[in-house]
């Protein structure tokens, strides 16, 4: 197996590790704790009175906008990263390229704050 | 891990040491984190002892405690799902081993060496939401939910300047190898002199400040703490949670944060290094055997230094309001870094 796929084998290794500690240490924790279940204790915490209505109640996403745009800003963060690490080989070319990259990423933030989308709506 | 052992250690005993070293790499931050600033720095700053009798100056406390949590009851509520309120715990403990699986920590100390490993480092961080949103869903219980959609809310504000105060340092290096931003900031120098090599703090201080802020976003820590607020929702995600699966959320949120210091100690500080300049060395392949030994005690020094930050601000300052935490993001943060880049970009080709 090549050394990229031995890589990405560790990371797997290192997600099994983790569950399995602490598996473990549930299971140690599963034999020494008491478990003594009763009506009371399993009802849902609302601050000690009984809870009302559902716990999955609705709420209003109130930053849905500012989601929209993560979305499209990431993506796009995306595209720098190859071109940060080949900078000194690009040099000049590649600055006026990536100046109006993020020129029109700019003017993309200006616009969405102009339009009052960065509010708390 | 590499040239440590001798190549003809078989593939399942080099894996078994390296997960060894990753547990050791885990639960030492966070062991220090907890008992240095958690019970001792915030009991000084407020003027109290903290815990003083197990051990010398307490120092026992934290093995007290876990053996307490062991024998509490897990209790789960009879509303929530059952499934996913248990597996959410293990979600947020295993993004912070997936991270700390690229942390250098020394010329040949290593888990993994990507060639995009601060790219990687950046994509599995923001699994641990996934833990905090499952786990705010799953307790059926309203100021659980608030939690949960609070930090994912937190996270569309803090990532974006996190990954764009990183681009900086990119530039500067020319490479996402965490091992080559470390050994490009050790061998590098400022103006010809290079006795202290070109640590990206001193260039990149805007990206560093960037990236320190969205860390302490990241780590739900006191100013952007918004999806625990104990004095607005109990303790938000975690209020359903009691036992051993509680202490799973404790450990995996200050794990994370001497993983995150790490990562900043390598991207700003000059991670596992010292100045190449000090010892006669020019590249990776000078550096002496022992510095895989030393190496990992400069990186947990420095680890040390920025989790003190961190837990600094975090007992110093009030609690953000969420759309104060947006608007600080996207109109002040992102405009800074973008900036950052761009002068980063310039300076980089006219130099």
């Amino acid at each position: 197996m090549s050394q990229f796929l031995r890589s990405y084998l560790t990371v797997i290794w290192f997600g099994l590790a983790s569950i399995l500690i602490a598996g473990l240490l549930l299971g140690i924790s599963a034999v020494l704790r008491p478990n003594k279940p009763s009506e009371e204790k399993l009802l849902t915490y609302e601050s000690g009175v009984d809870p009302v209505g559902e716990g999955w109640s609705q709420s209003q996403i109130r930053y849905y906008v500012y989601a929209l745009l993560f979305v499209i800003f990431d993506v796009e963060a995306v595209f720098i990263f190859p071109w940060a690490t080949q900078l000194e080989r690009y040099a000049g070319f590649g600055l006026i390229e990536m100046g109006v990259f993020v020129a029109i990423l700019v003017l993309g933030l200006v616009y969405a704050w102009r339009k009052r989308v960065l509010r708390w709506a | 891990m590499h040239a440590l052992l001798a190549s003809d250690v078989p593939y399942w005993a080099q894996s078994l040491l390296r997960v060894l070293g990753g547990l050791v790499a885990v639960l030492l931050p966070a062991g220090t984190v907890v008992y240095l600033f958690l019970f001792k720095m915030m009991s000084f700053m407020q003027s109290r002892l903290g815990p003083m009798e197990a051990g010398p100056y307490g120092s026992l406390q934290l093995f007290a405690e876990v053996g307490k949590w062991l024998q509490k009851e897990d209790i789960h509520p009879a509303r929530a799902d059952k499934f996913l309120f248990k597996i959410a715990p293990l979600v947020v403990l295993a993004s912070t081993f997936l991270l700390v699986v690229v942390v250098p920590f020394g010329p040949d100390a290593w888990f993994t060496n990507f060639e995009a490993g601060i790219f990687y480092a950046l994509a599995v961080s923001s699994v641990s939401v996934l833990g905090i949103l499952i786990a705010g869903w799953a307790s059926a219980n309203k100021y659980s939910l608030l939690g949960g959609l609070r930090a994912a809310g937190q996270l569309v504000a803090y990532e974006l300047p996190m990954v764009l105060a990183v681009i900086g340092v990119v530039i500067q290096a020319g490479t996402m190898n965490l091992q080559e931003i470390v050994v490009a900031q050790n061998a590098g120098s400022m103006f010809g002199w290079d006795g202290l090599g070109n640590p990206y703090l001193l260039t990149q201080f805007v990206g560093f400040a960037v990236f320190m802020i969205a860390v302490q976003a990241e780590l739900t820590q006191t100013p952007f703490d918004m999806p625990i607020a104990e004095s607005e929702l109990v303790s938000g995600y975690m209020t359903e949670y009691s036992g051993f699966r509680f202490l799973i959320f404790f450990i995996a949120e200050f794990a994370t944060a001497g993983v995150f210091s790490m990562i900043a100690a390598v991207l700003f500080l000059g991670g596992w290094g010292v100045p190449f300049s000090w010892f006669g060395w020019t590249s990776l392949g000078d550096i002496d055997n022992w510095m895989n030994i030393v190496g990992p005690l400069i990186l947990f020094t420095k680890m040390i230094v920025l989790t003190f930050l961190i837990m600094w601000v975090r007992f110093s300052y009030p609690r953000f309001r969420e759309d104060q935490l947006q608007g600080f993001a996207w109109k002040v943060l992102i405009p800074v870094s973008l900036v950052n880049i761009m002068v980063t970009a310039i300076l980089k080709v006219a130099f």
